[in-house]
């Protein structure tokens, strides 16, 4: 397993050096963050709707299995509720970490305020992580009461339940589709809430569209598919069969399929705005083509995250290790499209001439994160993976999965 | 000068420029008021105050708003309706209201309330200059209220949009959700940090610092600087038309700074007040008023 020990080398090393940003927050507060009152959210903003999207994706694409029983993807399952839940405590990490009064974040559920689509985030995450946990333990249990007899931990987490007959195994699997029905509309929910809490605001009119949501939802299929189908070619028990390598092109095609739907959708959004050139509308989006980083844009997402993807899903789609190496490029550079979102409906100013009026730290509309922020970021992607990688090595992930009536 | 404010029902003229004061004794006054929520609660309105010495057709435009608002301060908090009206013909740019606020809501770095913009027309050396300040519009459809996932900024009932220091969780998102960049983030910054650090009784970054770290009295309540993390540090702060003052029966800071006499302050409600007439103007504009914020700051182009 030398692609795994590697993996395992690098999230330490990103754990243990990304430690210094969450020390540096936890020390100093906000103050070494590149954010500030004009840019007021920033790297670990846009890196929570990313990894939400993740999971969102990763779970949606879990119901395929358990609510609508496409067989051949019956064993991206339990790795896809891994991923969807370990990609979620990244992003509640962050987001936590990004307040200015983390301490208070319980006022979030005791003093919810519903006229805020932050207000009913609170409830949707907290639904969502339930139903994720409690869905991945019926997912995981025939095969935990089976390691139970040499493993602890399994013997624990089963509670009791080590009843591995057809029968009850056929009663696992009609809980996990209906816990999984629930949870179709509560992802489309959350994540549409994420959209919708930037698409809401009037003030910036780049985010405030309502195609905003949309396309969150898509680019959560899109970029939670594509880490899908990479983490599946790479870590599937099976790698080397004929039925992995089907798998694994049958992921790539669905994986095409939503790359087209999201290019669309950035298509519809980006000509719209600019042939009408209101300013207010543009101003972002020529920030995005042709501001001080472009390259973000061009390079990172349409380049390394869209064209060369699509070469290999198109030109490569026999290969396994094409597919896989376009499913790792959508997923790392889907960040670019999060913060391509998020930053510049925050750096066009609101007022002319509000940066030069009076200055100070955090008075600026320009904005590249920080050391802090990097580091942060850095962190909770690493304890991400760390996460993943445990589970698959203690938890019964990559087992066959029983063939139930 | 740190007495108790006068609860007798008449005021000398003395008495009065007490009031107008700002600084040390606005705070030495403010010290013993009684600490109530976000609201301008009269401690020296009596009937009795209704009038202000030197008050006539002919006072300073201030003489009047002073009259006027103790008029005000007399009526119910909700049949008042503060606005705020800034004439640009007359505003020079000197932002002295700017620094008017900061040192009346001692304003920590990267927290600005009102900022004065400056825009130059024309070509150089064929130029003119042009200034607007920019408090908090106070605006009656206010974006960043409902936006609060913990309802910790809403209008008051005097319609002043507040923050709840305790309350808010510093997500900033009401940041995001003004049109007028009008909030800032406080993290915590100091303007002492980095300074020398001499000893001394009235030099160094000690000596400085305690006056940094002394409260201020927003909201009339007393909140000194202490850590990273004591509000209002992580927390989102904005202009509240110096509400504490109000109680006080003292105009906005930036109003009774402002130099050229450009900034107005009074209720609306009251027909017979400078800024009702002001508002009835032909000359008057908000700022975005195409996005339906409704501001309660007016400006006289």
């Amino acid at each position: 397993m030398k692609n795994k020990t590697l993996i395992w080398i690098v999230a330490l090393a990103g754990f243990i050096a990304g430690g210094y940003g969450l020390w540096d927050r936890l020390a100093n507060g906000h103050v070494n963050a590149a954010y500030g009152s004009y840019v007021p959210w920033g790297l670990w903003v846009a890196e929570y709707t990313y990894f939400i999207g993740l999971s969102a994706g990763a779970f949606l694409l879990s119901t395929l299995v358990y609510v609508f029983n496409v067989r051949r993807l019956e064993k991206v399952g339990k790795l896809a509720l891994l991923v969807a839940l370990v990609t979620l405590f990244a992003a509640m990490f962050l987001i936590f970490l990004d307040l200015g009064h983390p301490e208070r974040a319980w006022k979030l559920m005791f003093s919810t305020n519903f006229s805020s689509i932050m207000g009913w985030m609170i409830w949707l995450y907290t639904a969502y992580f339930i139903l994720l946990l409690v869905e991945f333990w019926f997912a995981l249990r025939g095969d935990l009461a089976e390691w139970s007899t040499r493993s602890a931990l399994a013997r624990f987490l089963t509670f009791g339940r080590r009843d591995t007959s057809a029968v009850a195994l056929a009663a696992d699997r009609r809980t996990l589709r209906t816990l999984g029905s629930i949870g179709v509309p509560l992802a489309i929910a959350f994540h549409g809430g994420v959209g919708a809490l930037f698409g809401v605001l009037g003030s910036r009119p780049y985010w405030n569209s309502g195609l905003t949501p949309i396309v969150f939802l898509v680019g959560a299929l899109l970029s939670g598919g594509a880490l899908l189908t990479f983490v599946t070619a790479l870590f599937d028990p099976n790698r080397g069969t004929e039925e992995h390598r089907d798998l694994v092109l049958f992921l790539g095609k669905i994986v095409l399929g939503l790359l087209a739907f999201d290019v669309l959708l950035e298509w519809a959004d980006y000509s719209i705005s600019y042939y009408a050139s209101i300013p207010a509308h543009v101003d972002a989006l020529r920030l995005v083509l042709f501001g001080p980083y472009w390259w973000v844009f061009w390079v990172v997402h349409l380049g390394l995250g869209v064209i060369i993807p699509a070469y290999l899903l198109i030109v490569g789609r026999r290969s396994l290790r094409n597919v896989a190496a376009a499913g790792f490029l959508i997923a790392v550079t889907f960040i670019a499209v999060r913060l391509n979102i998020l930053i510049p409906a925050l750096v066009t100013p609101e007022l002319e001439g509000l940066e030069q009026a009076f200055s100070g730290p955090g008075l600026t509309f320009a904005y590249f994160p920080s050391l802090t922020e990097w580091l942060l970021g850095l962190w909770a992607a690493s304890l991400a993976v760390l996460v993943f990688l445990a589970g698959l090595r203690w938890l019964p992930i990559l087992t066959q999965p029983k063939e139930v009536a | 000068m740190a007495e108790e404010p006068n609860t007798q029902p008449s005021v000398s003229r003395k008495g009065f420029l007490k009031i107008l004061g700002v600084g040390g004794a606005a705070l030495a006054i403010n010290r013993f008021a009684p600490v109530s929520k976000a609201r301008a609660k009269p401690s020296v309105g009596s009937p009795a105050l209704s009038t202000v010495p030197g008050v006539g057709p002919n006072s300073d435009v201030l003489i009047r708003m002073q009259d006027e608002l103790l008029r005000a301060l007399e009526k119910q908090p909700s049949e008042r309706r503060w606005v705020m009206v800034i004439d640009l013909r007359k505003c020079i740019g000197c932002s002295a209201c700017t620094i008017a606020c900061v040192a009346e809501n001692k304003l920590p770095p990267g927290v600005v309330y009102r900022p004065v913009m400056d825009q130059e027309i024309g070509t150089y050396p064929n130029v003119t200059r042009k200034f607007l300040p920019r408090p908090c519009m106070q605006c009656d459809i206010p974006p960043c209220v409902p936006v609060c996932p913990v309802n910790a900024t809403y209008k008051n009932e005097e319609g002043v949009v507040v923050i709840d220091y305790d309350q808010c969780i510093g997500c900033r998102y009401c940041i995001t959700a003004c049109p007028y960049s009008a909030r800032t983030f406080d993290f915590g910054e100091l303007y002492t940090d980095g300074t020398a650090e001499v000893e001394g009784l009235i030099v160094g970054q000690k000596t400085a610092d305690q006056y940094e770290r002394a409260a201020n009295f927003e909201y009339q309540e007393e909140r000194e600087r202490i850590g990273h993390n004591a509000s209002p540090i992580g927390n989102v702060r904005k202009c509240h038309f110096c509400l504490h003052r109000l109680a006080e029966g003292m105009l906005p800071a930036c109003t009774t700074t402002c130099v050229g006499r450009a900034t107005f302050f009074g209720d609306a409600n009251d027909p017979n007040s400078l800024v009702a007439d002001l508002i009835a103007s032909p000359n008057v504009m908000r700022l975005k008023e195409e996005l339906g914020t409704e501001p309660r700051v007016y400006y006289l182009v």
